[in-house]
């Protein structure tokens, strides 16, 4: 049974494209076949991070409008196996996308992949509508930061009311939270609103915690989503998200500073 | 600002920061609750009211509030000291 995930926030720039390109390619890796969606038409972007922006021929309005069939437009990773990529329209308005058209390439999906990750653009507005109506699971992308926090809650009230589940009245999209750009150090020095602090006011399950990293922008310079980094922290943290979401029980990581030797004590530097 | 204070209030900023989103999304989810028709109410409500007492919209509020499974609506006008009597010609 296909699962449709969708990478929501509500927030723009809170690591929502990150997370789709890690977690999808997180999924392939455990070898599920998966597909990521770009919703943010207009403003595409995952294919830059997932580092595929050179093949994209067709897209997903183009699917939808029929001038293209998905097996023209899914640009297969050359990297992993299993691992398929549906760009956004980059020309088109997000009006674009209808749900019957969504629905349609959705179902077309579901025969064969084992995962469908929806990328949401920022906002509330028809796009980030779109990519939420029909998942099953939510992965609620948040920074430890107040705008952000209040944009996730607003977001969750939609998922609990405008999503397929919602109106047939079936058991709800499953949420999990993701607590993004983390710096214990800073929590610490009260500083920075803390993991409990934030699951204390959304009250949902934590996913996982990703520490705020140099890793991240390294990974999509390259355009090599930061989960292939093996030997960064946040490579290493969305590994771990990845295995929970699977059903693995793992310990949370990088949520405490991390340990200084006595020299660095003495002369401030990390 | 000594060094103390520096700290001091850099101490206090993720509580400042958790206790106004609290309350803040207190505020959100009742909203967020309550029923499409209560700002309708509250306009239609103060069109009659209007009629025999000079009020403005900010003298009528409206909240719907839920104790278990009973649900209370609260309506507080604000009447004014000397009400005037509406002229009729």
């Amino acid at each position: 049974m296909t699962r449709i995930i969708v990478i929501t926030s509500g927030k723009g720039g809170v690591g929502k494209t990150t997370t789709s390109a890690a977690f999808a390619m997180g999924l392939a890796l455990e070898g599920y076949k998966t597909a990521v969606i770009d919703f943010d038409v207009g403003l595409r972007n995952l294919d830059l991070v997932m580092g595929c922006e050179r093949r994209v021929v067709y897209d997903f309005v183009n699917v939808i409008n029929k001038e293209a069939r998905l097996n023209q437009a899914l640009i297969r990773d050359k990297r992993t196996e299993n691992l398929y990529i549906l760009p956004a329209s980059q020309t088109k308005d997000k009006e674009a996308l209808t749900i019957d058209g969504v629905e349609a390439v959705l179902n077309e999906l579901a025969d064969t992949f084992d995962y469908i990750v929806c990328d949401s653009p920022a906002g509330i507005e028809h796009g980030a509508f779109m990519a939420m109506y029909f998942a099953d699971e939510a992965i609620v992308v948040t920074n430890p930061e107040i705008s952000s926090v209040r944009d996730s809650d607003r977001i969750l009230g939609l998922l609990s009311s405008k999503t397929r589940r919602a109106k047939e009245n079936r058991p709800p999209v499953k949420e999990h939270l993701l607590l993004t750009r983390y710096s214990p150090e800073r929590v610490l020095r009260g500083e920075m609103l803390s993991v409990k602090d934030i699951q204390d006011i959304l009250s949902i399950p934590l996913l996982g915690v990703i520490p705020e990293s140099e890793a991240v922008l390294t990974a999509s310079n390259q355009g090599v989503p930061v989960i292939a980094n093996r030997n960064s922290d946040a490579g290493l943290a969305y590994q771990d998200c990845v295995a929970r979401f699977l059903g693995e029980e793992i310990e949370m990581r990088f949520i405490d500073p991390k340990k200084k030797g006595l020299l660095s004590k003495f002369f401030g530097s990390n | 600002m000594g060094l103390f204070d520096y700290f001091h209030a850099n101490r206090r900023s993720a509580e400042v920061a958790k206790e106004r989103l609290s309350i803040l999304i207190a505020r959100d989810q009742i909203q967020r609750n309550q029923p499409s028709f209560l700002p309708q109410l509250q306009d239609e409500l103060l069109e009659v009211i209007k009629k025999y007492v000079d009020i403005d919209q900010d003298d009528v509020s409206i909240t719907l509030d839920r104790e278990d499974d009973c649900e209370i609506l609260e309506l507080n006008i604000a009447l004014p000291e000397k009400p005037r009597q509406r002229q009729t010609d």
